[in-house]
């Protein structure tokens, strides 16, 4: 960060953290999205800049709050009080210090205000049977809410399993038809950041990308952002090489579970779940806090329809494992033991020459015999 | 004795001894006792722990392509690798289990033969099939090292330690060589206890092929409740959904049987298993082989021939002569 100059004094008494915490937290979110130290700068400065901080109406559907409550309890340092800083959250049901006419005002008046200039953040799955009158908040459908604050959203970003693919409430027999924003909102591009809680650093990582550079990140088909749910778990996972060696945890508390072994046995959807859990674990705390952290199988809970849907013991379809993948073809040989052609044809030969050898000889003992006559 | 007496007793008498004993060996049936493995290629996620525990077990090294390359990686079968899976892939490979655009995984190791080729081409009785367990297995101690055994495999399976200054003959023996010896002390084989899925299950060949026959009949798409490590006792059990199994047992029937069967989802030909009729080569090779030297009649015949040859080339010295 040689020899750029950038007054901070602002951020200092604003954020009320310091120079160094600040930029060290830009770095480390920098370094997670696979950026630069030049990103890190450049996130610095859009977060230092006031003007840009965007607007963000906040919407929450069938759901626990699990993703307000996780990021909430960030262990960056003073990271709520960032966040809420970096973005200005004009909408939250949870946060909001007001309530009711109150804050469904403020809403209203923002979203006509910044007019294709707000973040929507959606929070929790959107009943859509019967036309979602299962979930009403201030007398509106979610259903309703939704489709009106997307209408003119500059991004959309589902935020936790629920909005990302309809979460726990979307299980079978899904009886007020939960279903997720992507699917509700067909026609709109929405970054998902589906886990449940999601990991508060995917969610962060992928709003300041926002805030710096004015567009989201790459996304695969899901809508996950790549950097963050580019890799299965099981293809990072610090157990792993058990696998690998064939050493597998078979009960809770066996020999093979504390010893660190392999949870696939066990009903481990790391094979099929799509998260970047191993690499970052879980709110930053640190000592193997996730799943398979502290010993148990993952449960797949960001992965539509492993996540609440499969048995939480059953095997995992391994995906890693989808050719070409270091397996040899059916047809390969290991370049020994089976016969070519061509020695084949110089045995062939060989066994002529023989034969042809002793009937030359026969005639040969003829012709002696004769001579000798 | 007239030439022309003498070559009619022969034909004559070989004629006789093949008339009384050409009658074909039937294939060898299995052990009542055998044992053997299921590999249903539908379980098999591809994990090669089977491979890793293998070659623990066996106390073999890693094949490697390079030397900077620390994990195994063998292709196939060799003196180094008694146990490799592989895998069959077509079109964009996306499906697993699919025959087209799709793929699955294979195991290659010993299919252990109820009428083994290896040990019917074997001159010296370097492999030997055990009478109770069906285990087919090879002593170093007496083999000359001609590598019949590998010609007389239709799996290719036996497999020559090139690299070695002395060379052995290598092939899976069911963990139960000397040395090891764990099915005769009541423990399954290495790739059985290890495989997560119950893709290679261990067990009585019987057992075994009657569960095979229970997976064929069932519904795709049922649960069903897969045990995992010895059929018979199994350790644990794992749920999943029946897929859409082919009906076909390889090893049931294939040239006399096979301990070690295979179940899968994609025709065995797609998946490298040779075209074997029901009769074993090694009925066939011994019946004619059996035929043709009982009595010393091939000899014999030979043994006629040549002196047919002689006579006639020295046909003009005994002609009228004092014989």
């Amino acid at each position: 960060m040689v020899g750029i100059e950038i007054d901070y004094s602002e951020v200092e008494k604003r954020l009320g953290v310091s120079r160094r915490t600040f930029l060290k937290f830009c770095t480390g979110v920098a370094a997670s999205l696979g950026l630069s130290t030049h990103a890190a700068v450049a996130m610095a400065n859009a977060v230092a800049d006031p003007k840009r901080r965007p607007p963000v109406i906040w919407l929450h559907g069938q759901e626990c709050t699990g993703p307000t409550e996780a990021l909430l309890r960030s262990e960056q340092p003073s990271m709520e009080h960032l966040i809420l800083d970096l973005i200005s959250l004009d909408y939250h049901q949870t946060l909001d210090a007001g309530a009711g006419h109150q804050v469904e005002d403020i809403k209203k008046k923002s979203m006509l205000e910044n007019k294709g200039k707000y973040l929507l953040v959606i929070e929790g799955a959107i009943p859509i049977k019967d036309n979602g009158i299962y979930c009403k908040i201030a007398g509106e459908t979610m259903l309703d809410l939704t489709h009106e604050a997307a209408a003119n959203a500059a991004a959309i970003v589902a935020y936790g399993s629920c909005a990302s693919w309809g979460g726990v409430q979307s299980a079978s027999p899904n009886p007020t038809g939960a279903t997720g924003a992507p699917q509700v909102l067909k026609d709109k591009t929405v970054v998902t950041i589906p886990g449940c809680p999601p990991n508060p650093a995917n969610f962060i990582g992928t709003v300041l990308y926002f805030v710096t550079y004015g567009k989201l990140p790459p996304i695969d088909d899901k809508g996950r952002p790549k950097w963050a749910y580019g890799r299965l778990i099981h293809e990072n996972c610090y157990r792993r090489p058990h696998f690998d060696a064939g050493r597998f945890a078979n009960e809770f508390g066996d020999e093979g579970h504390q010893k660190g072994y392999c949870l696939y046995k066990l009903g481990c959807k790391g094979p099929e779940t799509y998260n970047n859990c191993p690499s970052l674990e879980y709110n930053n705390v640190g000592g193997g806090v996730w799943p398979v952290g502290v010993g148990h199988p993952c449960f797949g809970c960001s992965e539509g329809g492993v996540g609440f849907e499969k048995p939480m013991f059953s095997l995992a379809d391994v995906k890693t494992h989808t050719p070409p993948n270091m397996f040899p073809a059916i047809e390969t040989r290991e370049a020994s033991g089976t016969m070519t052609a061509g020695a084949a044809a110089l045995a062939g030969v060989a066994v002529g020459a023989a034969i042809g050898a002793t009937a030359m000889g026969a005639k040969k003992l003829d012709e002696k015999e004769g001579k000798q006559e | 004795m007239k030439r022309r007496d003498f070559l009619k007793a022969t034909l004559g008498g070989t004629a006789a001894t093949l008339c009384t004993t050409a009658e074909a060996r039937p294939n060898l049936e299995p052990a009542p006792e055998a044992v053997g493995m299921l590999f249903d290629s539908t379980l098999c996620v591809g994990c090669k722990a089977c491979v890793s525990i293998c070659k623990e077990l066996n106390d073999m090294p890693p094949v490697t392509d390079n030397e900077q390359q620390i994990w195994d990686s063998a292709r196939d079968l060799s003196g180094e690798t008694l146990n490799v899976i592989k895998v069959y892939k077509d079109g964009d490979a996306k499906t697993k289990d699919a025959e087209i655009n799709g793929y699955c995984f294979e195991k290659r190791s010993c299919m252990h033969c109820v009428d083994p080729g290896c040990v019917s081409v074997c001159p010296c009785t370097a492999m030997r099939q055990h009478k109770v367990t069906g285990i087919v297995t090879h002593h170093a101690d007496v083999c000359i090292g001609c590598r019949n055994c590998m010609v007389g495999c239709p799996y290719n399976v036996p497999q020559f330690e090139y690299n070695e200054l002395f060379g052995q003959i290598q092939k899976c023996q069911m963990c139960n060589q000397a040395g090891l010896e764990r099915v005769d002390k009541g423990q399954m084989t290495g790739c059985a206890e290890v495989c997560p899925t119950g893709a290679t299950l261990f067990g009585p060949r019987k057992a075994l092929l009657q569960e095979a026959k229970h997976r064929m009949q069932l519904k795709p798409g049922e649960i069903y409740n897969y045990p995992r490590g010895d059929v018979s006792k199994p350790y644990s059990h794992h749920e999943k959904e029946v897929p859409a199994y082919r009906d076909h047992i390889w090893g049931e029937k294939e040239a006399g049987g096979t301990s070690v069967m295979h179940i899968s989802s994609v025709p065995f030909d797609k998946l490298g298993m040779p075209a074997v009729g029901d009769r074993s080569a090694a009925s066939v090779a011994e019946t004619v082989q059996h035929s043709i030297y009982s009595f010393m009649a091939l000899p014999a015949v030979a043994l006629a021939g040549l002196t047919y040859v002689v006579r006639r080339n020295t046909d003009d010295d005994n002609d009228g002569g004092e014989s």
